[in-house]
């Protein structure tokens, strides 16, 4: 159960993450979530889309349709004001859990 | 060539409905992602067709409209759920998951609205009709008496051998009270019309005159000035009177300054002292307008009386009140004043069976009405039931419409529990709708209740819908709801998904049918229960009709005058003025015959007393009876249209100065003298007077109601016996208007402050007698047309489907060569076999609650053979009408188009 909630916080700070620096469109998300995890954070490319249009309703991410020259014209989403604020309280959060996994293996060497 | 991507994302999104604009949007950015991977797929070198079934495959279209469904709801708050089975699964945020259901819940309504109507109606019929009935319930038989207290307070009556509310005397009474342990307080009443003049027209009102404690008793409060006090009550006290909200309004115009003002009543000055709250009701169940102390040396509960009052044991005329003393049983004081009534019957010898009873002032007021008001619930709760019944009815065979749907939902995810809810959500809604517009029904129902119904049914007045019948709709809806929300839900918690969907779920069905078969079983059981009642009641109602009430009512005018103020004051005056009116109205054209007694037949006895026979011991208990005394005129038989059976009428000589006569009715003459001939024997009733002869048998008079056995009944020559409250009828062809103007002509030249009041026709009178019986005929049998209405359309239904779902197996008979008529045949059989078992259980079960309805039945048993039979034939006749609309149009099957249906 936790295991599940934790993959989908993930995939979500994933997504902020990804979008922080630049817009990106759904299937580069993908592809780069994919690689950029090595197949450990396994994650439905089936889930990805409605995740998407989630985090958009919430204010976190905007969606535009882009037309670039010579291309059809695709959906960036980028990151908004709400969303880097999510964004920085899930590393915050994260960074915290492992602060205290690291002092944990630390108190307890074996 | 590249596969068509937005097609193929386009037909899994179909399924969710979005928004148009909304689709377009996410097909092409699905369309695009799809078209990437496939690009994709080609790079790593796959063909055009292992790319592209690689790109349909992996791709999980479930999990994409699960998860859509989700992400694209309107609700903003949703967003922030990442997965609601999650969320479910932690315990939390229940309500967004009920909210959501009840949105589907109500979108499933609108789509079919036809079949949302009318489950909607059938339950506001069902649900409304137990709303109203449960009001007036509530209202009557639930909420104490407006009084302080009111569980405290008790009526008392004397009991005779036949009738165990009998009057009080006033020495009896003061016995009572001053003998008794188990009362804090005794009080006496009695009606009493008072004559009021000095304002405008002369005018008759409604009062009592009661005991000097009676307010205080009950408990209650004036308005206005002050309610009656002991003082009151004292010998040579003033009199005084309280009155109505309304007579203040009316006679005051709520002069605020009313109080202390003086009221001419019966001749003689009365001094206002209180005004009672608008609604105050005594516990004399009409609208009184007055109440008045007892006064003079002796407190004359009949005015100007020249005896000393207090003194009379013979004449009973008295209603008494009492509060129990706290921590006193109803039982208790029972005991008490057995022994005061075993006392006195030592002391003064009565008729054998004579004592006392108390009984709860609440189940005085009440008592007689509530076999009938529970009677009502309960045939209303039945025909509740038989509309549940075509609800759930109509739910099955809506669930077999839905069972694909609830499989995919299954397929989809959702667990037994979520479809059984959502089930039972849509089934809730709808009985709440059903009960929303039910009390809407309801409370139309209880205003046509109230206007037919409000003199006959005691507190009828004070109704209207309070907490209590909004909780009991309330609950009335939700159980509704649970009833026929159940039966489809168990069926789809089992549902079988696979077999669900492989074969069009035709073994679900079977099961479903079954139910809706046993379902029109109950309802034929259930409706053929309440039209036995109807039936009973109907034939009973005729059978009243059909007593001989012992006059003929017809053309007879009726009306009251009461010669009460102090110029009747002795009797020779009442019997000049009774003689004058009888020589002038005589005279108006057009009249028959003019009767004046002192009671109107049908409408109740006022008097009753003690019959001595002479040459009798008089101390011997079995051989005293008590008897109905009525004074009259020579005329009153012939203008009633009573036939003499014996002897002779009064006459003219029948004088005070001539020997007192009586002439008596044929229960009483069977009564006494069985086998002997009564002309010429000799009694009295007061031993102060000479023995009377009796001259002449009368017939049996209906003097107390058409329903009871006649009673013993003695009458005398007003001018041997005056009494001061007149009813007078006349027999007349003429229009009524024309012959009461006439009389009321004459009554004012003999004397202005007359008033002439309660003019009714005797039909009327007669009519009014019955109303309450009529009136709940009335109900019971609108209760079973509906009944009977929703058993038919829940047999039609039925068949209906039935005939649907056979078409391809009765194509096949047909195509084997049975004929139009064999196949309409087997469905009205297959029908009649569900009509024939409801009517069994349905026997059965009126057999059963025969004792029920027995206590509102007259001259009928509860068991009676033809009412079973005649009801049964009635439904079967029908049931099948209700069959031969299906059954023809399964004759009209065409075998090919049936063979080739599925």
């Amino acid at each position: 159960m936790l295991d599940k909630e934790v993959k989908r916080g993930s995939t979500e700070m994933l997504i902020l993450a990804l979008v922080e620096d630049r817009a990106r469109h759904g299937y580069e998300i993908a592809k780069l979530i994919e690689q950029r995890s090595d197949g450990v954070l396994q994650f439905h490319v089936a889930s990805l889309y409605p995740l998407l249009y989630r985090m958009e309703k919430r204010g976190l991410i905007k969606g535009t349709w882009i037309e670039k020259t010579g291309q059809r014209r695709r959906r960036f989403y980028k990151l908004m004001p709400a969303g880097k604020k999510v964004l920085n309280e899930q590393r915050q959060t994260w960074s915290d859990f492992f602060t205290a996994l690291d002092r944990v293996a630390k108190i307890n060497p074996a | 060539m590249n596969p068509n991507w937005k097609k193929i994302a386009r037909e899994h999104l179909a399924v969710l409905r979005l928004p148009p604009e909304r689709e377009i949007e996410i097909v092409e950015e699905l369309a695009l992602h799809l078209e990437a991977a496939y690009d994709e797929a080609l790079t790593d070198g796959l063909s055009e067709s292992e790319a592209e079934a690689r790109t349909v495959q992996t791709y999980d279209w479930r999990l994409l409209e699960c998860e859509l469904s989700r992400a694209e709801q309107p609700l903003a708050a949703r967003a922030l759920q990442p997965s609601l089975e999650l969320i479910e699964r932690k315990g939390g945020l229940r309500m967004e998951s009920f909210i959501n259901d009840l949105r589907f819940g109500v979108r499933m309504l609108v789509k079919n609205p036809s079949f949302t109507w009318i489950a909607v109606l059938t339950l506001a019929l069902g649900i409304g009709a137990n709303t109203a009935i449960f009001s007036v319930v509530n209202t009557v038989l639930l909420r104490p008496l407006p009084y302080k207290d009111a569980e405290q307070l008790l009526a008392v009556w004397e009991v005779q051998t036949k009738s165990n509310q009998s009057l009080f005397s006033p020495a009896e009474f003061l016995d009572y009270q001053t003998q008794n342990q188990s009362f804090t307080e005794m009080a006496a009443y009695r009606f009493m019309p008072f004559t009021l003049t000095g304002q405008g027209e002369p005018k008759q009102i409604d009062g009592m005159i009661v005991s000097a404690n009676f307010f205080s008793l009950l408990g209650v409060r004036a308005e206005r000035g002050r309610i009656l006090q002991t003082d009151d009550g004292r010998a040579g006290a003033t009199r005084v009177a309280v009155i109505s909200h309304d007579f203040w309004q009316q006679q005051f115009g709520s002069d605020p300054n009313a109080i202390g003002k003086t009221l001419t009543l019966n001749g003689e000055p009365v001094t206002l002292t209180g005004v009672m709250p608008r609604g105050f009701q005594d516990t004399s169940q009409s609208e009184r307008q007055i109440w008045l102390n007892p006064h003079n040396v002796v407190p004359d509960w009949s005015p100007n009386s020249p005896v000393d009052v207090l003194s009379i044991r013979d004449t009973a005329f008295l209603r008494v009140i009492a509060r129990l003393k706290p921590n006193v049983t109803l039982q208790q004081a029972q005991t008490d004043v057995d022994a005061i009534a075993a006392r006195l019957q030592q002391q003064y010898p009565r008729p054998a069976g004579h004592g006392a009873r108390v009984v709860s002032l609440h189940e005085q007021t009440v008592g007689n009405v509530r076999p009938t008001l529970l009677i009502l619930l309960g045939a209303v709760s039945l025909v509740l039931l038989i509309a549940c019944a075509n609800v759930t009815s109509l739910m099955l065979s809506r669930a077999t419409e839905r069972y694909k749907e609830m499989a995919i939902r299954s397929a989809l995810g959702a667990s037994r529990w979520r479809i059984v809810r959502q089930l039972l959500l849509e089934s809730l809604l709808l009985a709440l709708l059903g009960g929303v517009v039910g009390l809407l029904f309801g409370y139309w129902s209880l205003q046509v209740i109230v206007a037919w119904g409000v003199s006959e049914i005691p507190r009828l007045s004070e109704i209207g819908l309070d907490y209590r019948v909004f909780i009991f709709t309330l609950v009335v809806s939700v159980l509704t709801g649970l009833i026929f929300g159940l039966a489809p839900t168990l069926g789809a918690a089992k549902t079988d998904l696979t077999s669900a969907l492989k074969e069009g779920s035709r073994s679900a069905t079977a099961g479903r049918n079954r139910l809706r078969q046993t379902l029109v079983i109950a309802e034929v059981a259930l409706a053929l229960v309440v039209l036995i009642g109807a039936g009973l009641l109907l034939s009973s109602f005729s059978r009243l009709l059909a007593v001989k009430p012992g006059f003929n009512p017809q053309h007879l005018l009726t009306m009251r005058i009461g010669l009460n103020s102090q110029q009747y004051s002795k009797s020779a005056d009442k019997k000049r003025f009774v003689s004058e009116l009888n020589a002038r109205l005589e005279t108006i054209p057009g009249v028959e015959s003019v009767g004046i007694g002192d009671d109107l037949p049908i409408a109740g006895t006022d008097s009753s007393t003690t019959l001595k026979v002479q040459d009798q011991p008089a101390t011997s208990a079995d051989a005293l009876v008590s008897v109905g005394l009525h004074v009259i005129n020579p005329h009153y038989f012939d203008a009633l249209g009573t036939r003499l059976l014996k002897g002779r009428f009064f006459t003219e000589r029948d004088r005070a100065d001539a020997p007192s006569v009586f002439i008596i009715n044929e229960t009483l003459a069977r009564r006494v003298w069985p086998n002997e001939d009564p002309l010429g024997k000799r009694i009295r009733y007061n031993n102060a007077d000479p023995w009377g002869e009796i001259v002449g048998v009368v017939e049996d008079v209906k003097f107390d109601g058409l329903h009871l056995a006649s009673t013993p009944h003695l009458f005398e020559p007003y001018q041997q016996n005056a009494w001061s409250f007149l009813v007078v009828t006349i027999r007349s062809s003429l229009d009524q208007n024309t012959i009461l103007a006439a009389v009321q002509r004459e009554v004012k030249t003999l004397d202005p402050n007359l008033p002439v009041s309660n003019v009714r026709m005797m039909e009327e009178v007669v009519a009014q007698s019955l109303a309450t019986r009529r009136f709940v005929l009335l109900l019971f049998g609108l209760f079973a047309g509906l009944a009977l209405l929703l058993a038919t359309v829940g047999i039609y239904g039925v068949l209906t489907a039935s005939v649907s779902q056979r078409t391809r197996e009765l194509g096949i008979r047909m195509a084997l060569g049975a004929t139009a008529r064999d196949v309409g045949r087997l469905i009205v059989g297959q029908g009649l076999k569900l009509v024939l078992s409801g009517i069994a259980i349905g026997v059965v079960s009126a057999l059963a609650l025969q004792r029920v309805i027995g206590k509102l039945l007259f001259g009928i048993s509860p068991t009676d053979p033809l009412t079973f039979t005649v009801i049964a034939f009635l439904l079967i006749g029908v049931a099948l009408l209700a069959c031969w609309i299906p059954a023809r149009r399964a004759t009209k099957v065409d075998p090919l188009t049936a063979l080739r249906s599925e």
